[in-house]
C-alpha cells in the first residue's frame, strides 16, 4: 500500500457554499444573489433611463463622436497630430501628455524625496533643518497654488524669443520654451538602434548570470569589462560601418519663434517641477518613517562591521525600510497622477485640459466623456498599484519575510 | 475645473434619470421665486460683477429682462458665473434656466446639445491682439506667432482654420478661463491673445498698459453671440426669445426707460400693442400684459443696454456696427409684436 495520504474528494458544492454564503449555507446564496440582481437592475434602470431622456432632449449620445475631427490643435503632442485629425487621436494625445507628466514627475519625486529624506536624518545640523524646511513648507501649501506660481515664475524670469538665452549656440531658453537641437535619423540609424538594444539585453542577462553565480556559488564575476564594450562598443563599431546613426537639426530665430529643434514648453517644465517637489515632500515623510522603523541595532551592526554610514544605509537599512516605504509611496505615485489633472490651470494639454474640457466643450458630450476619462485615470493608477505591488512583494520575498 | 465639470455631469446623469423631461421652466421658475442665469466668470460689457458684487452687461441685462418680465423685479436672479467648458453641461442639468454667456451660436450646438439659441444680443466676430512693440499690422504677419485662447470655444477652431487656411505655423496654448488666458498673454508666454473682438477690446481693459496692446484689423469669423435654453420648453423658449424681440422693438419705437409710461398712454395702435393697453400677447407668453413695459422699465431699450454695456457710455466704446438696428444699418431686427 502506497504510504501517500487519499487525497479527500472534491466537494464543489460544499466549496460554493462556503465561498458564497458564509455561515448561513444555501439561505446566504439566495440572499447573495437577490442582492445582485437588484444591483443589476437598478444599473440597467440608469443606464436605459439617460438613454431616453437624452433622445427626448436631441442630445447626441454614444461615441460615435471619436470618430469626428477635432478642428484644433494642441501645443504638446508625442504623436503626430493636427487639427483635422478625429477626437480619438485627441483623447490619445492627451492621455499620452499625462502619462509623460506623470512618469517623468514620478521620477523626480522619488529622487527628491530621497535625498530630502536622508538630509532630515543626517547628523549634520545644518542639513537636517534644510530638510525640515523643505518638508514643512513645500507640504503645507496648495498644490495649485504651487503650480501657478512655477508657472509665473518661470515665465517672468525668461525672456522672450528674440532675446533668449543661448546655450553654447545650440539650445535656447526663452519664455516658449527650451530649444534643443533634433536627431534626425540617419542610414545607420536601425543597426545602431538593434546593436544599443542587443547590448542592453545582453548586459541585463551577463548581471543576472553573475548574481546566480555569486549567491549560489559564492563566486565573484568581473562583468564590467564585457559591459563596457557591450555598451559601447558594440554601438561604435555600427557606426564605423553604417555611418553616422543621426545628424542634429539645430534651432534658428525666424519671425516670432524658433523653427526646427525639439521643444520642451514651459508649461510642462512648471507642472513637472511642481508635482515632483510637492510629492517629494510626502516622500521624504515616508522614507524617513520608513528607515526609522529599522531598529538602530542594525545601523550600529553595520558601523562595528567597519562599514561607512552611506553603505550601511544602502545595503543594510534600505532594503528593510522598503517594506514599509511601498505601500505608502504608491499612493504618493497615484496622487501625483492624479494631481496632474491641475495642468489644465496653467495650459498644459493633459487628458483633462484637452479631452475632458475642449473636446467636452466642443461636443457636449458631458457623459461619455467624463465616464471615459475616469476610467482611463482608474486604470492608470491600478496598473500603479499592480506593479508597485508585485515590486513590494519582491522586496519582502528577497527578505525571508 | 475638474470637480465642477463633474459635479455638473453627475447633476446631469442624475437629472436625466428622473422619470419626465423638467419641461415647465416657467413654472418652476416662478415656484423658486428666482431666474437662474448662467454668465461668464467676467468679460466686462458682457457679464462681471462689479466690486459690490453686482453684475452688469449685456448678457446680464438678458436675463434682467426676463426676470422682468416674470416678476416685475428685475434683481429676482441667481447668476451662476461659468467657464467656456462648463457651460453647457449646465444648461442641460438645469443648474441655469438661461444661459446668456457670449455664446456663438453654430449649427452644431443647435442640434447636439439638447439647448436652442434664442436670437442675437450681439453680432461679434473673432479678432487677434497684439503688443504694439511686435511692430506687426495684419494678422497675414502672424506665421510661427504663440497664440493664447481659451479652451472650448469657437475662437479655438476658428484658429485652427485661420492659419490653416493662410499656410501658417502657430503654437497654441489653451487656458480654462478668460483670466488665466489673459494673464499668460501679458506674462509673454504668447506674441498673440485671440478672441472674439468685443472681447478683445474689454480684455485690454484689464492690462496694466493697455495702450501698449492693438487689436489687428482683421475680422476671422462671424460670432453671433445669444443665449441658449433647453430643448422641449417651447413656451420658455419663446419667452426669452421674444425678451430680446421686445427690447429691440422699444428701440425701434422710441420707447426708453424714461419714457415709457408716456408712450403707453399714446393713442398710436402699434404702441398699444406692444406696451400692453391693447391685446393680450404678455398673456399668450405665460407672462402679463404689461411684459414690455416692465421689461423696458427694468433694463431700457436694446440700445440702452448697448450703450450703457459697451457702447459711447461705457469704457469699451465700441461702435454699434452690425448691432445697429435694421433701419440704421445694422442686422438687430425683431419680427413684429402683433
Amino acid at each position: 500500500m502506497s504510504t501517500e495520504a487519499r487525497k479527500p474528494p472534491p466537494q464543489i458544492a460544499l466549496k460554493i457554499r462556503r465561498a458564497l454564503g458564509g455561515k448561513s449555507g444555501w439561505n446566504g446564496i439566495v440572499v447573495q444573489f437577490a442582492f445582485a440582481a437588484i444591483l443589476g437592475w437598478i444599473a440597467y434602470e440608469i443606464v436605459s433611463n439617460t438613454r431616453a431622456n437624452l433622445e427626448n432632449q436631441h442630445i447626441a449620445a454614444g461615441f460615435g463622436f471619436l470618430r469626428n475631427n477635432a478642428g484644433f490643435d494642441v501645443n504638446q503632442t508625442l504623436i503626430s497630430y493636427t487639427g483635422s485629425d478625429t477626437f480619438l487621436r485627441v483623447f490619445v494625445v492627451g492621455l499620452l501628455n499625462t502619462l509623460v507628466v506623470s512618469v517623468v514627475g514620478i521620477f523626480f519625486a522619488t529622487v527628491i524625496g530621497f535625498i530630502v529624506a536622508l538630509c532630515r536624518l543626517s547628523p549634520n545640523w545644518l542639513l537636517s533643518r534644510v530638510g525640515e524646511i523643505y518638508v514643512e513648507i513645500i507640504r503645507n501649501l496648495p498644490v495649485l497654488f504651487q503650480i501657478l506660481f512655477w508657472y509665473l515664475a518661470v515665465l517672468a524670469a525668461l525672456p522672450n524669443p528674440r532675446q533668449s538665452i543661448s546655450l553654447l549656440g545650440i539650445a535656447f531658453i526663452s519664455n516658449r520654451g527650451l530649444v534643443i537641437p533634433r536627431p534626425i535619423g540617419e542610414s545607420g540609424f536601425e543597426p545602431f538602434l538593434a546593436m544599443l538594444t542587443l547590448g542592453i539585453v545582453a548586459s541585463l542577462a551577463l548581471r543576472f548570470y553573475a548574481r546566480r553565480a555569486l549567491f549560489e556559488r559564492g563566486q565573484m564575476i568581473r562583468i564590467w569589462p564585457s559591459v563596457l564594450a557591450l555598451l559601447f562598443g558594440l554601438p561604435l563599431a555600427t557606426i564605423l560601418v553604417f555611418g553616422l546613426p543621426f545628424t542634429f537639426e539645430l534651432p534658428q530665430l525666424k519671425g516670432f519663434n524658433f523653427a526646427g529643434g525639439s521643444r520642451i514648453i514651459p508649461e510642462f517644465v512648471a507642472l513637472t517641477v511642481a508635482l515632483s517637489t510637492y510629492t517629494a515632500a510626502f516622500i521624504a515623510e515616508i522614507v524617513r518613517a520608513g528607515i526609522l522603523s529599522v531598529h538602530k541595532g542594525q545601523m550600529e551592526a553595520g558601523s562595528s562591521l567597519g562599514l561607512s554610514r552611506g553603505a550601511t544605509l544602502r545595503l543594510i537599512v534600505v532594503p528593510q525600510a522598503m517594506r514599509v516605504i511601498v505601500p505608502p509611496l504608491t499612493n504618493q505615485y497615484l496622487n501625483l497622477t492624479k494631481n496632474s489633472s491641475l495642468a489644465v490651470a496653467i495650459g498644459y494639454p493633459d487628458l483633462v485640459s484637452v479631452f475632458a474640457g475642449t473636446s467636452l466643450s466642443q461636443t457636449g458630450q458631458a457623459i461619455e466623456i467624463i465616464a471615459m476619462t475616469m476610467g482611463v485615470y482608474l486604470l492608470i493608477s491600478l496598473v500603479t498599484s499592480a506593479v508597485m505591488s508585485v515590486y513590494g512583494w519582491r522586496v519582502s520575498r528577497s527578505l525571508g519575510a | 475645473m475638474k470637480r465642477v465639470t463633474l459635479a455638473l455631469t453627475l447633476a446631469l446623469a442624475a437629472g436625466l434619470s428622473a422619470e419626465a423631461a423638467d419641461a415647465q421652466t416657467l413654472k418652476t421658475v416662478k415656484d423658486r421665486g428666482t431666474l437662474s442665469c448662467g454668465v461668464s466668470q467676467g468679460l466686462p460689457g458682457f457679464s462681471s460683477p462689479d466690486d459690490k458684487g453686482n453684475w452688469t452687461g449685456i448678457d446680464v441685462d438678458l436675463c434682467r429682462a426676463v426676470a422682468a418680465a416674470i416678476f416685475n423685479d428685475p434683481t429676482k436672479i441667481k447668476f451662476v458665473p461659468l467657464s467656456a467648458k462648463d457651460r453647457f453641461t449646465a444648461l442641460q442639468s438645469g443648474e441655469v434656466d438661461v444661459l446668456s454667456r457670449n455664446t456663438t451660436w453654430t449649427i452644431s450646438r443647435d442640434t447636439s446639445l439638447g439647448a436652442n439659441f434664442t436670437g442675437v444680443t450681439y453680432y461679434d466676430g473673432q479678432g487677434f491682439m497684439v503688443k504694439k512693440s511686435l511692430k506687426v499690422n495684419s494678422a497675414l504677419e502672424l506665421n510661427s506667432a504663440s497664440v493664447c485662447v481659451q479652451t472650448g470655444t469657437t475662437t479655438e477652431q476658428n484658429l485652427a482654420d485661420y492659419f490653416k487656411a493662410n499656410n501658417m505655423k502657430y503654437e497654441v496654448i489653451a487656458f480654462a478661463t478668460n483670466d488665466e488666458t489673459v494673464k499668460a498673454y501679458e506674462a509673454g508666454r504668447c506674441d498673440v491673445f485671440t478672441t472674439d473682438q468685443s472681447g478683445l477690446y474689454a480684455n485690454r481693459l484689464k492690462l496694466a498698459n493697455p495702450n501698449d496692446h492693438m487689436v489687428l484689423p482683421e475680422i476671422i469669423s462671424k460670432e453671433p453671440l445669444g443665449p441658449m435654453v433647453r430643448h422641449g420648453d417651447d413656451q420658455w423658449f419663446d419667452i426669452v426669445k421674444w425678451t430680446l424681440f421686445a427690447l429691440v422693438t422699444a428701440e425701434e419705437l422710441g420707447v426708453t426707460s424714461k419714457n415709457v409710461d408716456e408712450k403707453a398712454k399714446l393713442e398710436n395702435p402699434e404702441l398699444k400693442r406692444v406696451l400692453g393697453t391693447d391685446g393680450n400677447f404678455g398673456e399668450q407668453l405665460g407672462l402679463t400684459k404689461d411684459w414690455v413695459v416692465r421689461i423696458v422699465k427694468a433694463t431700457g431699450n436694446y440700445g440702452e443696454v448697448f450703450d450703457r454695456n459697451v457702447g459711447a457710455g461705457s469704457p469699451l466704446a465700441i461702435n454699434r456696427g452690425l448691432n445697429n438696428l435694421w433701419n440704421k444699418g445694422g442686422l438687430q431686427y425683431a419680427p413684429p409684436i402683433r
